[in-house]
Protein backbone atom coordinates (compact mmCIF):
# COMPACT_ATOMS: atom_id res chain seq x y z
CA UNK A 1 0.00 0.00 0.00
CA UNK A 2 1.21 3.51 -0.72
CA UNK A 3 3.16 5.29 1.99
CA UNK A 4 2.01 8.78 1.04
CA UNK A 5 -0.59 10.15 -1.38
CA UNK A 6 -1.05 13.67 -2.73
CA UNK A 7 -4.72 14.69 -2.89
CA UNK A 8 -4.86 16.88 -6.00
CA UNK A 9 -8.29 18.34 -5.46
CA UNK A 10 -10.36 20.40 -3.04
CA UNK A 11 -13.67 20.59 -1.21
CA UNK A 12 -15.76 17.56 -0.38
CA UNK A 13 -13.99 15.05 -2.62
CA UNK A 14 -10.60 15.92 -1.17
CA UNK A 15 -11.99 15.18 2.27
CA UNK A 16 -13.47 11.94 0.97
CA UNK A 17 -10.09 10.87 -0.41
CA UNK A 18 -8.37 11.86 2.83
CA UNK A 19 -10.74 9.65 4.81
CA UNK A 20 -10.12 6.67 2.51
CA UNK A 21 -6.36 7.20 2.84
CA UNK A 22 -6.61 7.31 6.62
CA UNK A 23 -8.65 4.08 6.58
CA UNK A 24 -5.76 2.46 4.70
CA UNK A 25 -3.03 3.96 6.87
CA UNK A 26 -1.76 6.15 4.04
CA UNK A 27 -0.13 9.50 4.88
CA UNK A 28 -1.99 12.38 3.29
CA UNK A 29 -0.71 15.51 1.56
CA UNK A 30 -3.20 18.27 0.75
CA UNK A 31 -2.13 20.48 -2.14
CA UNK A 32 -4.25 23.60 -2.23
CA UNK A 33 -4.54 27.13 -3.58
CA UNK A 34 -3.85 30.21 -1.49
CA UNK A 35 -7.64 30.69 -1.20
CA UNK A 36 -8.11 27.21 0.27
CA UNK A 37 -5.83 27.24 3.31
CA UNK A 38 -8.83 26.80 5.60
CA UNK A 39 -10.32 23.81 3.80
CA UNK A 40 -11.23 21.07 6.23
CA UNK A 41 -9.07 18.41 4.59
CA UNK A 42 -6.10 20.81 4.49
CA UNK A 43 -6.36 21.18 8.25
CA UNK A 44 -6.66 17.43 8.76
CA UNK A 45 -3.97 16.29 6.31
CA UNK A 46 -0.59 15.12 7.56
CA UNK A 47 1.09 17.68 5.32
CA UNK A 48 -0.12 20.51 3.15
CA UNK A 49 1.50 22.44 0.32
CA UNK A 50 0.20 25.67 -1.14
CA UNK A 51 0.67 25.32 -4.89
CA UNK A 52 -0.61 28.59 -6.31
CA UNK A 53 -3.04 31.49 -6.16
CA UNK A 54 -6.81 31.10 -6.14
CA UNK A 55 -7.35 30.81 -9.91
CA UNK A 56 -7.70 27.10 -10.83
CA UNK A 57 -5.47 27.52 -13.90
CA UNK A 58 -2.62 28.54 -11.61
CA UNK A 59 -3.26 26.00 -8.88
CA UNK A 60 -5.47 22.91 -9.24
CA UNK A 61 -4.96 22.80 -13.01
CA UNK A 62 -1.27 23.70 -12.77
CA UNK A 63 0.42 20.41 -13.68
CA UNK A 64 4.02 21.42 -12.82
CA UNK A 65 2.92 22.81 -9.46
CA UNK A 66 1.06 19.63 -8.48
CA UNK A 67 3.92 17.39 -9.52
CA UNK A 68 6.52 19.64 -7.88
CA UNK A 69 4.54 19.42 -4.64
CA UNK A 70 4.53 15.62 -4.90
CA UNK A 71 8.31 15.76 -5.34
CA UNK A 72 9.02 17.98 -2.36
CA UNK A 73 6.94 15.83 0.00
CA UNK A 74 8.25 12.58 -1.46
CA UNK A 75 4.81 11.20 -2.19
CA UNK A 76 4.23 7.89 -3.94
CA UNK A 77 0.89 8.45 -5.65
CA UNK A 78 -1.45 11.26 -6.70
CA UNK A 79 -5.24 10.98 -6.46
CA UNK A 80 -6.88 13.49 -8.82
CA UNK A 81 -10.48 13.29 -7.50
CA UNK A 82 -13.06 14.44 -10.07
CA UNK A 83 -13.00 17.47 -12.36
CA UNK A 84 -9.72 19.45 -12.59
CA UNK A 85 -6.95 17.15 -13.89
CA UNK A 86 -8.71 13.83 -13.20
CA UNK A 87 -9.37 13.06 -16.88
CA UNK A 88 -6.37 14.93 -18.30
CA UNK A 89 -4.25 12.42 -20.22
CA UNK A 90 -1.21 14.74 -20.29
CA UNK A 91 -1.33 15.03 -16.53
CA UNK A 92 -1.60 11.26 -16.04
CA UNK A 93 1.34 10.76 -18.38
CA UNK A 94 3.54 13.35 -16.68
CA UNK A 95 2.69 11.99 -13.25
CA UNK A 96 3.84 8.53 -14.29
CA UNK A 97 6.94 9.87 -16.07
CA UNK A 98 7.88 11.74 -12.91
CA UNK A 99 7.84 8.46 -11.04
CA UNK A 100 4.49 8.68 -9.26
CA UNK A 101 1.41 6.49 -9.49
CA UNK A 102 -1.66 8.16 -11.00
CA UNK A 103 -4.74 6.83 -9.21
CA UNK A 104 -6.86 6.17 -12.25
CA UNK A 105 -6.75 4.59 -15.72
CA UNK A 106 -3.80 4.70 -18.09
CA UNK A 107 -3.17 7.94 -19.99
CA UNK A 108 -4.09 6.27 -23.29
CA UNK A 109 -7.48 5.27 -21.86
CA UNK A 110 -8.08 8.85 -20.72
CA UNK A 111 -7.21 9.98 -24.23
CA UNK A 112 -9.55 7.44 -25.84
CA UNK A 113 -12.52 8.28 -23.61
CA UNK A 114 -11.78 12.01 -23.40
CA UNK A 115 -12.56 12.46 -27.08
CA UNK A 116 -16.28 11.74 -27.09
CA UNK A 117 -16.25 10.61 -30.72
CA UNK A 118 -13.42 8.10 -30.30
CA UNK A 119 -15.18 6.87 -27.14
CA UNK A 120 -18.37 6.25 -29.14
CA UNK A 121 -16.41 4.45 -31.87
CA UNK A 122 -14.68 2.27 -29.26
CA UNK A 123 -18.00 1.44 -27.61
CA UNK A 124 -19.66 0.60 -30.92
CA UNK A 125 -16.79 -1.75 -31.70
CA UNK A 126 -17.35 -3.30 -28.25
CA UNK A 127 -21.03 -3.87 -29.02
CA UNK A 128 -22.31 -1.17 -26.66
CA UNK A 129 -25.47 0.47 -28.07
CA UNK A 130 -25.01 4.19 -28.82
CA UNK A 131 -27.26 7.12 -29.66
CA UNK A 132 -27.90 7.32 -33.42
CA UNK A 133 -25.62 10.04 -34.72
CA UNK A 134 -23.10 11.26 -37.25
CA UNK A 135 -20.44 8.98 -35.68
CA UNK A 136 -17.80 11.37 -36.96
CA UNK A 137 -16.91 15.07 -36.72
CA UNK A 138 -18.98 17.43 -38.85
CA UNK A 139 -17.28 19.08 -41.82
CA UNK A 140 -17.98 22.63 -42.99
CA UNK A 141 -20.14 21.27 -45.79
CA UNK A 142 -23.65 22.53 -45.00
CA UNK A 143 -25.47 20.23 -47.44
CA UNK A 144 -23.65 17.25 -45.96
CA UNK A 145 -24.59 18.27 -42.42
CA UNK A 146 -28.21 18.89 -43.37
CA UNK A 147 -28.41 15.46 -45.00
CA UNK A 148 -26.90 13.83 -41.90
CA UNK A 149 -29.40 15.60 -39.65
CA UNK A 150 -32.30 14.56 -41.89
CA UNK A 151 -31.08 10.96 -41.75
CA UNK A 152 -30.98 11.05 -37.95
CA UNK A 153 -34.30 12.89 -37.70
CA UNK A 154 -35.03 16.12 -35.85
CA UNK A 155 -34.62 17.17 -33.15
CA UNK A 156 -30.86 16.70 -33.16
CA UNK A 157 -28.20 17.81 -30.69
CA UNK A 158 -24.79 19.22 -31.65
CA UNK A 159 -22.07 18.15 -29.24
CA UNK A 160 -18.43 19.16 -28.85
CA UNK A 161 -16.04 16.21 -29.26
CA UNK A 162 -13.76 17.64 -26.60
CA UNK A 163 -16.60 18.43 -24.23
CA UNK A 164 -18.57 16.30 -21.85
CA UNK A 165 -20.12 16.75 -18.42
CA UNK A 166 -23.04 18.56 -20.02
CA UNK A 167 -20.98 21.34 -21.59
CA UNK A 168 -20.69 22.32 -25.28
CA UNK A 169 -24.14 21.22 -26.49
CA UNK A 170 -26.95 22.74 -28.53
CA UNK A 171 -30.32 21.34 -29.57
CA UNK A 172 -31.69 22.00 -33.07
CA UNK A 173 -35.35 21.42 -33.92
CA UNK A 174 -35.42 22.22 -37.62
CA UNK A 175 -33.15 22.42 -40.63
CA UNK A 176 -33.36 26.20 -40.81
CA UNK A 177 -31.54 26.59 -37.51
CA UNK A 178 -28.88 23.95 -38.15
CA UNK A 179 -26.17 25.95 -39.90
CA UNK A 180 -25.96 28.75 -37.34
CA UNK A 181 -26.24 26.36 -34.41
CA UNK A 182 -23.24 24.39 -35.68
CA UNK A 183 -21.18 27.56 -36.13
CA UNK A 184 -22.07 28.79 -32.64
CA UNK A 185 -21.31 25.45 -30.97
CA UNK A 186 -17.98 25.29 -32.80
CA UNK A 187 -17.00 28.74 -31.52
CA UNK A 188 -17.95 27.86 -27.96
CA UNK A 189 -16.08 24.56 -28.16
CA UNK A 190 -12.95 26.27 -29.49
CA UNK A 191 -12.96 28.61 -26.51
CA UNK A 192 -13.92 26.12 -23.81
CA UNK A 193 -12.02 23.03 -24.97
CA UNK A 194 -9.44 24.37 -27.46
CA UNK A 195 -11.04 21.97 -29.94
CA UNK A 196 -13.80 23.05 -32.30
CA UNK A 197 -14.69 19.54 -33.46
CA UNK A 198 -18.44 18.86 -33.18
CA UNK A 199 -20.73 15.93 -34.01
CA UNK A 200 -24.46 15.26 -34.27
CA UNK A 201 -26.68 12.95 -32.27
CA UNK A 202 -30.38 12.28 -32.13
CA UNK A 203 -31.89 14.37 -29.36
CA UNK A 204 -34.00 12.08 -27.21
CA UNK A 205 -37.01 13.96 -25.87
CA UNK A 206 -37.88 11.97 -22.74
CA UNK A 207 -34.80 10.03 -21.76
CA UNK A 208 -33.65 9.12 -18.28
CA UNK A 209 -29.96 9.29 -17.38
CA UNK A 210 -28.88 5.86 -16.15
CA UNK A 211 -25.20 5.10 -15.57
CA UNK A 212 -23.28 1.97 -14.58
CA UNK A 213 -20.37 1.85 -12.13
CA UNK A 214 -17.41 -0.38 -12.93
CA UNK A 215 -14.24 -1.26 -11.04
CA UNK A 216 -11.20 -2.85 -12.66
CA UNK A 217 -7.83 -3.86 -11.24
CA UNK A 218 -4.46 -4.00 -13.01
CA UNK A 219 -4.76 -7.76 -13.50
CA UNK A 220 -7.71 -7.87 -15.90
CA UNK A 221 -10.43 -8.38 -13.30
CA UNK A 222 -13.49 -6.18 -13.82
CA UNK A 223 -16.78 -5.99 -11.93
CA UNK A 224 -19.83 -3.78 -12.17
CA UNK A 225 -21.59 -2.32 -9.15
CA UNK A 226 -24.97 -1.65 -10.67
CA UNK A 227 -26.56 1.49 -11.91
CA UNK A 228 -27.50 4.97 -10.75
CA UNK A 229 -30.36 7.15 -12.01
CA UNK A 230 -29.23 10.77 -12.35
CA UNK A 231 -32.20 12.16 -14.28
CA UNK A 232 -32.91 15.06 -11.93
CA UNK A 233 -30.78 17.70 -13.70
CA UNK A 234 -30.68 21.39 -14.35
CA UNK A 235 -28.81 22.54 -17.47
CA UNK A 236 -27.16 19.14 -17.77
CA UNK A 237 -25.87 19.35 -14.18
CA UNK A 238 -27.06 16.57 -11.86
CA UNK A 239 -28.90 17.64 -8.73
CA UNK A 240 -30.28 14.42 -7.28
CA UNK A 241 -28.97 10.92 -7.90
CA UNK A 242 -30.24 7.54 -6.72
CA UNK A 243 -29.47 3.84 -6.73
CA UNK A 244 -30.92 1.59 -7.93
CA UNK A 245 -32.74 3.14 -10.91
CA UNK A 246 -36.51 2.82 -10.53
CA UNK A 247 -37.97 0.25 -12.90
CA UNK A 248 -34.70 -1.51 -13.78
CA UNK A 249 -34.99 -5.18 -12.90
CA UNK A 250 -32.15 -7.47 -11.83
CA UNK A 251 -31.92 -9.16 -15.24
CA UNK A 252 -31.51 -5.84 -17.07
CA UNK A 253 -28.98 -4.71 -14.46
CA UNK A 254 -26.93 -7.82 -14.97
CA UNK A 255 -27.16 -7.67 -18.77
CA UNK A 256 -26.10 -4.01 -19.07
CA UNK A 257 -23.56 -4.39 -16.28
CA UNK A 258 -21.86 -7.20 -18.18
CA UNK A 259 -21.91 -5.15 -21.42
CA UNK A 260 -19.91 -2.50 -19.54
CA UNK A 261 -17.58 -5.08 -17.97
CA UNK A 262 -16.80 -6.57 -21.40
CA UNK A 263 -16.16 -3.11 -22.84
CA UNK A 264 -13.72 -2.42 -19.97
CA UNK A 265 -11.84 -5.64 -20.65
CA UNK A 266 -11.60 -4.75 -24.33
CA UNK A 267 -10.03 -1.35 -23.68
CA UNK A 268 -7.83 -2.50 -20.78
CA UNK A 269 -9.59 -0.26 -18.30
CA UNK A 270 -8.10 0.22 -14.83
CA UNK A 271 -9.66 1.80 -11.75
CA UNK A 272 -13.13 3.13 -11.12
CA UNK A 273 -15.26 4.28 -14.05
CA UNK A 274 -18.82 5.03 -15.11
CA UNK A 275 -20.65 4.30 -18.34
CA UNK A 276 -23.35 6.92 -18.94
CA UNK A 277 -26.46 6.03 -20.91
CA UNK A 278 -29.66 7.68 -21.97
CA UNK A 279 -32.57 5.32 -21.39
CA UNK A 280 -35.79 5.69 -23.36
CA UNK A 281 -38.58 3.22 -24.16
CA UNK A 282 -36.64 0.39 -22.61
CA UNK A 283 -33.50 1.01 -24.70
CA UNK A 284 -30.06 2.08 -23.46
CA UNK A 285 -27.93 4.47 -25.55
CA UNK A 286 -24.27 5.12 -24.60
CA UNK A 287 -23.34 8.80 -24.44
CA UNK A 288 -20.00 8.94 -22.64
CA UNK A 289 -17.69 7.27 -20.15
CA UNK A 290 -16.32 9.02 -17.07
CA UNK A 291 -12.86 7.70 -16.32
CA UNK A 292 -12.71 8.81 -12.69
CA UNK A 293 -14.59 8.66 -9.41
CA UNK A 294 -17.88 10.53 -9.69
CA UNK A 295 -19.63 12.99 -7.42
CA UNK A 296 -22.54 10.58 -6.93
CA UNK A 297 -20.46 7.53 -6.01
CA UNK A 298 -21.89 7.43 -2.44
CA UNK A 299 -25.29 6.10 -3.54
CA UNK A 300 -23.57 3.03 -4.99
CA UNK A 301 -21.53 2.69 -1.80
CA UNK A 302 -24.69 2.76 0.32
CA UNK A 303 -26.53 0.03 -1.61
CA UNK A 304 -23.49 -2.25 -2.09
CA UNK A 305 -21.51 -1.60 1.08
CA UNK A 306 -18.35 -1.21 -1.03
CA UNK A 307 -15.98 1.75 -0.45
CA UNK A 308 -15.19 2.92 -3.98
CA UNK A 309 -12.43 5.38 -3.12
CA UNK A 310 -10.61 2.78 -1.02
CA UNK A 311 -10.96 0.38 -3.94
CA UNK A 312 -9.40 2.99 -6.24
CA UNK A 313 -6.38 3.21 -3.96
CA UNK A 314 -6.12 -0.56 -3.59
CA UNK A 315 -6.21 -1.26 -7.33
CA UNK A 316 -3.80 1.60 -8.04
CA UNK A 317 -1.40 0.01 -5.54
CA UNK A 318 -1.53 -3.16 -7.62
CA UNK A 319 -3.85 -5.20 -5.41
CA UNK A 320 -6.05 -7.69 -7.28
CA UNK A 321 -9.76 -7.06 -6.77
CA UNK A 322 -10.90 -8.89 -3.65
CA UNK A 323 -14.53 -8.60 -4.76
CA UNK A 324 -15.95 -10.98 -7.35
CA UNK A 325 -19.09 -10.16 -9.33
CA UNK A 326 -21.09 -12.69 -7.33
CA UNK A 327 -20.02 -10.92 -4.11
CA UNK A 328 -21.74 -7.71 -5.21
CA UNK A 329 -25.14 -7.55 -3.50
CA UNK A 330 -27.62 -4.71 -3.65
CA UNK A 331 -29.63 -3.74 -0.61
CA UNK A 332 -32.23 -1.03 -0.20
CA UNK A 333 -32.32 2.35 -1.91
CA UNK A 334 -30.11 5.42 -1.63
CA UNK A 335 -30.78 9.04 -2.64
CA UNK A 336 -28.17 11.80 -2.87
CA UNK A 337 -28.91 15.53 -2.85
CA UNK A 338 -26.14 17.85 -4.06
CA UNK A 339 -26.12 20.82 -1.68
CA UNK A 340 -24.89 23.89 -3.55
CA UNK A 341 -24.09 27.35 -2.23
CA UNK A 342 -26.60 29.09 -4.48
CA UNK A 343 -29.88 30.96 -4.41
CA UNK A 344 -32.62 28.30 -4.54
CA UNK A 345 -34.69 30.32 -7.04
CA UNK A 346 -32.22 32.17 -9.25
CA UNK A 347 -29.40 29.59 -8.87
CA UNK A 348 -26.94 32.45 -8.51
CA UNK A 349 -23.81 31.29 -6.63
CA UNK A 350 -23.75 32.36 -2.99
CA UNK A 351 -20.20 32.38 -1.64
CA UNK A 352 -19.61 33.72 1.87
CA UNK A 353 -19.03 32.73 5.47
CA UNK A 354 -21.10 29.99 7.04
CA UNK A 355 -22.17 31.37 10.39
CA UNK A 356 -24.01 28.29 11.60
CA UNK A 357 -23.79 24.71 10.40
CA UNK A 358 -25.63 21.75 11.82
CA UNK A 359 -25.64 18.53 9.79
CA UNK A 360 -28.41 15.94 10.12
CA UNK A 361 -27.73 12.46 11.46
CA UNK A 362 -29.24 9.19 12.47
CA UNK A 363 -29.54 5.77 10.84
CA UNK A 364 -29.10 5.76 7.08
CA UNK A 365 -28.05 9.41 6.93
CA UNK A 366 -24.65 10.30 5.49
CA UNK A 367 -23.17 13.75 4.88
CA UNK A 368 -20.12 14.13 2.64
CA UNK A 369 -19.14 17.75 3.20
CA UNK A 370 -16.12 19.86 4.00
CA UNK A 371 -17.97 22.80 5.48
CA UNK A 372 -17.96 23.86 9.11
CA UNK A 373 -19.24 26.83 11.11
CA UNK A 374 -16.94 29.76 10.34
CA UNK A 375 -15.79 28.36 6.98
CA UNK A 376 -15.84 30.83 4.11
CA UNK A 377 -17.03 29.41 0.78
CA UNK A 378 -14.71 31.01 -1.79
CA UNK A 379 -16.06 32.45 -5.05
CA UNK A 380 -13.42 30.86 -7.28
CA UNK A 381 -14.69 27.29 -7.54
CA UNK A 382 -17.91 25.39 -8.12
CA UNK A 383 -20.74 25.78 -5.66
CA UNK A 384 -20.96 22.20 -4.35
CA UNK A 385 -20.58 22.39 -0.57
CA UNK A 386 -21.86 18.99 0.41
CA UNK A 387 -23.84 15.89 -0.41
CA UNK A 388 -26.65 14.48 1.69
CA UNK A 389 -27.05 10.76 1.10
CA UNK A 390 -29.90 8.82 2.70
CA UNK A 391 -30.35 5.07 2.58
CA UNK A 392 -33.35 2.99 3.60
CA UNK A 393 -35.03 -0.31 2.79
CA UNK A 394 -37.28 1.11 0.07
CA UNK A 395 -37.27 4.12 -2.27
CA UNK A 396 -40.24 5.70 -0.49
CA UNK A 397 -38.50 5.34 2.86
CA UNK A 398 -35.26 6.78 1.44
CA UNK A 399 -37.10 9.82 0.05
CA UNK A 400 -38.92 10.35 3.36
CA UNK A 401 -35.65 10.01 5.25
CA UNK A 402 -34.09 12.57 2.88
CA UNK A 403 -36.88 15.03 3.59
CA UNK A 404 -36.51 14.58 7.35
CA UNK A 405 -32.75 14.99 7.14
CA UNK A 406 -33.18 18.19 5.11
CA UNK A 407 -35.41 19.61 7.85
CA UNK A 408 -32.59 18.97 10.34
CA UNK A 409 -29.92 20.55 8.11
CA UNK A 410 -28.94 24.07 9.17
CA UNK A 411 -26.65 26.20 7.00
CA UNK A 412 -26.74 29.91 7.78
CA UNK A 413 -24.77 32.80 6.33
CA UNK A 414 -25.08 31.67 2.72
CA UNK A 415 -27.94 30.56 0.48
CA UNK A 416 -28.25 26.91 -0.43
CA UNK A 417 -30.49 24.81 -2.63
CA UNK A 418 -31.73 22.79 0.37
CA UNK A 419 -35.26 24.23 -0.06
CA UNK A 420 -35.28 23.07 -3.68
CA UNK A 421 -34.34 19.56 -2.57
CA UNK A 422 -37.16 19.54 -0.02
CA UNK A 423 -39.58 20.43 -2.83
CA UNK A 424 -38.22 17.78 -5.16
CA UNK A 425 -38.17 14.81 -2.78
CA UNK A 426 -41.83 15.49 -1.96
CA UNK A 427 -42.86 16.04 -5.59
CA UNK A 428 -45.57 13.57 -6.60
CA UNK A 429 -44.07 12.83 -10.02
CA UNK A 430 -40.59 12.30 -8.62
CA UNK A 431 -41.95 10.06 -5.87
CA UNK A 432 -43.66 7.97 -8.51
CA UNK A 433 -40.24 7.47 -10.11
CA UNK A 434 -38.88 7.45 -13.65
CA UNK A 435 -38.91 11.21 -14.29
CA UNK A 436 -36.76 12.15 -17.29
CA UNK A 437 -33.84 14.57 -17.66
CA UNK A 438 -36.12 17.44 -18.75
CA UNK A 439 -38.46 17.10 -15.80
CA UNK A 440 -36.89 19.82 -13.65
CA UNK A 441 -36.80 22.37 -16.48
CA UNK A 442 -40.44 21.76 -17.32
CA UNK A 443 -41.39 22.00 -13.65
CA UNK A 444 -39.56 25.32 -13.24
CA UNK A 445 -41.09 26.71 -16.43
CA UNK A 446 -44.53 26.03 -14.98
CA UNK A 447 -43.93 27.92 -11.72
CA UNK B 1 0.54 41.56 29.51
CA UNK B 2 -0.30 43.52 26.37
CA UNK B 3 -3.44 41.85 24.93
CA UNK B 4 -2.19 42.22 21.35
CA UNK B 5 0.97 40.42 22.31
CA UNK B 6 -1.04 37.61 23.88
CA UNK B 7 -3.19 37.34 20.73
CA UNK B 8 -0.10 37.20 18.49
CA UNK B 9 1.44 34.54 20.71
CA UNK B 10 -1.73 32.44 20.48
CA UNK B 11 -1.73 32.77 16.69
CA UNK B 12 1.96 31.85 16.52
CA UNK B 13 1.24 28.78 18.61
CA UNK B 14 -1.67 27.73 16.47
CA UNK B 15 0.38 27.98 13.29
CA UNK B 16 3.37 26.08 14.64
CA UNK B 17 4.09 22.69 16.12
CA UNK B 18 4.67 24.18 19.58
CA UNK B 19 2.26 22.80 22.19
CA UNK B 20 3.02 24.88 25.27
CA UNK B 21 4.67 28.23 25.70
CA UNK B 22 5.58 29.94 28.96
CA UNK B 23 7.07 33.40 29.30
CA UNK B 24 8.27 34.93 32.49
CA UNK B 25 9.57 38.34 33.29
CA UNK B 26 10.04 39.40 36.78
CA UNK B 27 6.98 38.33 38.73
CA UNK B 28 4.62 38.19 35.76
CA UNK B 29 4.21 35.21 33.54
CA UNK B 30 1.96 33.84 30.88
CA UNK B 31 1.51 30.23 29.95
CA UNK B 32 -0.31 29.19 26.76
CA UNK B 33 -1.22 25.57 26.25
CA UNK B 34 -2.59 24.16 23.03
CA UNK B 35 -3.76 20.79 24.24
CA UNK B 36 -6.77 18.92 22.86
CA UNK B 37 -7.46 21.33 20.04
CA UNK B 38 -8.21 24.30 22.27
CA UNK B 39 -5.92 26.97 23.58
CA UNK B 40 -5.86 27.87 27.25
CA UNK B 41 -4.13 30.96 28.52
CA UNK B 42 -2.99 31.39 32.09
CA UNK B 43 -1.67 34.72 33.18
CA UNK B 44 -0.43 35.45 36.67
CA UNK B 45 0.63 39.03 36.98
CA UNK B 46 0.61 42.63 35.77
CA UNK B 47 1.60 43.30 32.16
CA UNK B 48 5.24 43.27 31.18
CA UNK B 49 6.89 42.97 27.80
CA UNK B 50 8.95 39.80 27.57
CA UNK B 51 11.05 38.01 24.96
CA UNK B 52 9.54 34.78 23.71
CA UNK B 53 11.27 31.61 24.82
CA UNK B 54 9.87 28.19 24.16
CA UNK B 55 10.68 24.50 24.08
CA UNK B 56 9.82 24.09 20.44
CA UNK B 57 8.83 21.01 18.50
CA UNK B 58 9.32 23.25 15.46
CA UNK B 59 11.03 26.60 15.03
CA UNK B 60 8.94 29.62 16.08
CA UNK B 61 9.10 32.65 13.76
CA UNK B 62 10.17 35.92 15.40
CA UNK B 63 7.18 38.09 16.25
CA UNK B 64 8.54 41.43 14.96
CA UNK B 65 6.99 42.51 11.65
CA UNK B 66 9.71 42.63 8.98
CA UNK B 67 10.59 46.16 7.98
CA UNK B 68 11.15 45.88 4.28
CA UNK B 69 9.63 44.04 1.38
CA UNK B 70 8.93 40.35 1.76
CA UNK B 71 9.73 38.30 -1.32
CA UNK B 72 7.36 35.34 -1.46
CA UNK B 73 7.90 32.19 -3.44
CA UNK B 74 6.07 32.22 -6.81
CA UNK B 75 6.06 28.44 -6.98
CA UNK B 76 6.37 25.10 -5.19
CA UNK B 77 9.73 23.41 -5.15
CA UNK B 78 13.03 22.98 -3.37
CA UNK B 79 14.98 26.10 -2.35
CA UNK B 80 18.68 26.30 -3.13
CA UNK B 81 20.74 29.23 -1.92
CA UNK B 82 23.62 28.70 -4.35
CA UNK B 83 23.93 27.87 -8.07
CA UNK B 84 25.55 24.53 -7.24
CA UNK B 85 26.41 22.53 -4.10
CA UNK B 86 30.02 23.81 -3.98
CA UNK B 87 29.45 27.44 -5.02
CA UNK B 88 28.98 30.31 -2.65
CA UNK B 89 25.41 31.44 -2.11
CA UNK B 90 23.79 33.98 -4.43
CA UNK B 91 23.27 36.41 -1.54
CA UNK B 92 24.26 36.78 2.09
CA UNK B 93 22.66 38.66 4.95
CA UNK B 94 23.42 42.34 4.70
CA UNK B 95 24.25 42.18 1.01
CA UNK B 96 22.96 44.93 -1.26
CA UNK B 97 20.93 43.76 -4.26
CA UNK B 98 19.45 45.45 -7.34
CA UNK B 99 16.07 44.70 -8.85
CA UNK B 100 16.47 41.66 -11.07
CA UNK B 101 19.44 40.15 -9.21
CA UNK B 102 19.16 36.39 -8.74
CA UNK B 103 18.60 35.62 -5.07
CA UNK B 104 18.11 31.85 -5.16
CA UNK B 105 16.98 28.88 -7.21
CA UNK B 106 13.75 26.94 -6.75
CA UNK B 107 13.89 23.53 -8.32
CA UNK B 108 10.77 21.76 -9.50
CA UNK B 109 10.48 18.74 -11.78
CA UNK B 110 14.25 18.78 -12.39
CA UNK B 111 14.13 22.37 -13.68
CA UNK B 112 16.11 25.08 -11.86
CA UNK B 113 14.15 28.32 -11.70
CA UNK B 114 16.12 31.44 -10.74
CA UNK B 115 14.20 33.76 -8.45
CA UNK B 116 14.94 37.44 -8.90
CA UNK B 117 14.74 40.41 -6.53
CA UNK B 118 11.64 42.52 -7.09
CA UNK B 119 13.16 45.61 -5.49
CA UNK B 120 16.59 47.03 -4.74
CA UNK B 121 17.86 47.09 -1.16
CA UNK B 122 19.65 45.17 1.53
CA UNK B 123 18.92 41.55 2.36
CA UNK B 124 17.90 41.84 6.01
CA UNK B 125 16.41 38.37 6.42
CA UNK B 126 16.75 34.98 4.76
CA UNK B 127 13.76 32.92 5.86
CA UNK B 128 14.48 29.50 4.36
CA UNK B 129 17.26 26.99 4.60
CA UNK B 130 19.18 25.52 1.69
CA UNK B 131 17.62 22.33 0.37
CA UNK B 132 14.28 22.84 2.11
CA UNK B 133 10.92 22.60 0.33
CA UNK B 134 8.94 25.78 -0.20
CA UNK B 135 5.33 26.28 -1.13
CA UNK B 136 3.59 28.99 -3.16
CA UNK B 137 3.53 32.36 -1.35
CA UNK B 138 6.00 31.22 1.30
CA UNK B 139 8.13 34.19 2.48
CA UNK B 140 11.74 33.76 1.33
CA UNK B 141 13.60 37.04 1.84
CA UNK B 142 13.10 40.43 3.40
CA UNK B 143 14.75 43.22 1.44
CA UNK B 144 14.80 46.65 2.99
Amino acid sequence: MFDKVVIANRGEIALRILRACRDLGIKTVAVHSAADRELKHVRLADESVCIGPAAPADSYLNIPAVIAAAEVVDAVAIHPGYGFLSENADFAERVERSGFVFVGPKAETLRLMGDKLSAIAAMQAAGVPCVPGSGRPLTDNNEDNAALARGIGYPVIIKASGGGGGRGMRVVHSEGALRNAIALTRREAATAFQNDSVYLEKFLEHPRHIEFQVLADHHGNVIHLGERDCSMQRRHQKIIEEAPAPGIDAATRQRMGMVCVEACKRIGYRGAGTFEFLYENGEFYFIEMNTRIQVEHPVTEMVTGIDLVKQQLLVAAGEPLAIRQEDVQFSGHAVECRINAEDPQTFRPSPGTISLYHPPGGPGVRIDSHIYAGYTVPPYYDSLIGKLICHAGTRDAALARTYNALTELVIEGIDTNAPLHMDLVTDAAFIQGGTDIHFLERRQAQS
Amino acid sequence: MDIRKVKTLIELLENSGVVELEIREGDSSIRINRGGGSTTVVTTAPPAAAPVSAAPAAPVQPEAAPTGTVLKSPMVGTYYSAPSPDSSPFVRLGQTVKEGDTLCIIEAMKIMNPIEAENAGTVVEILVENGHPVEFDQPLFVIA
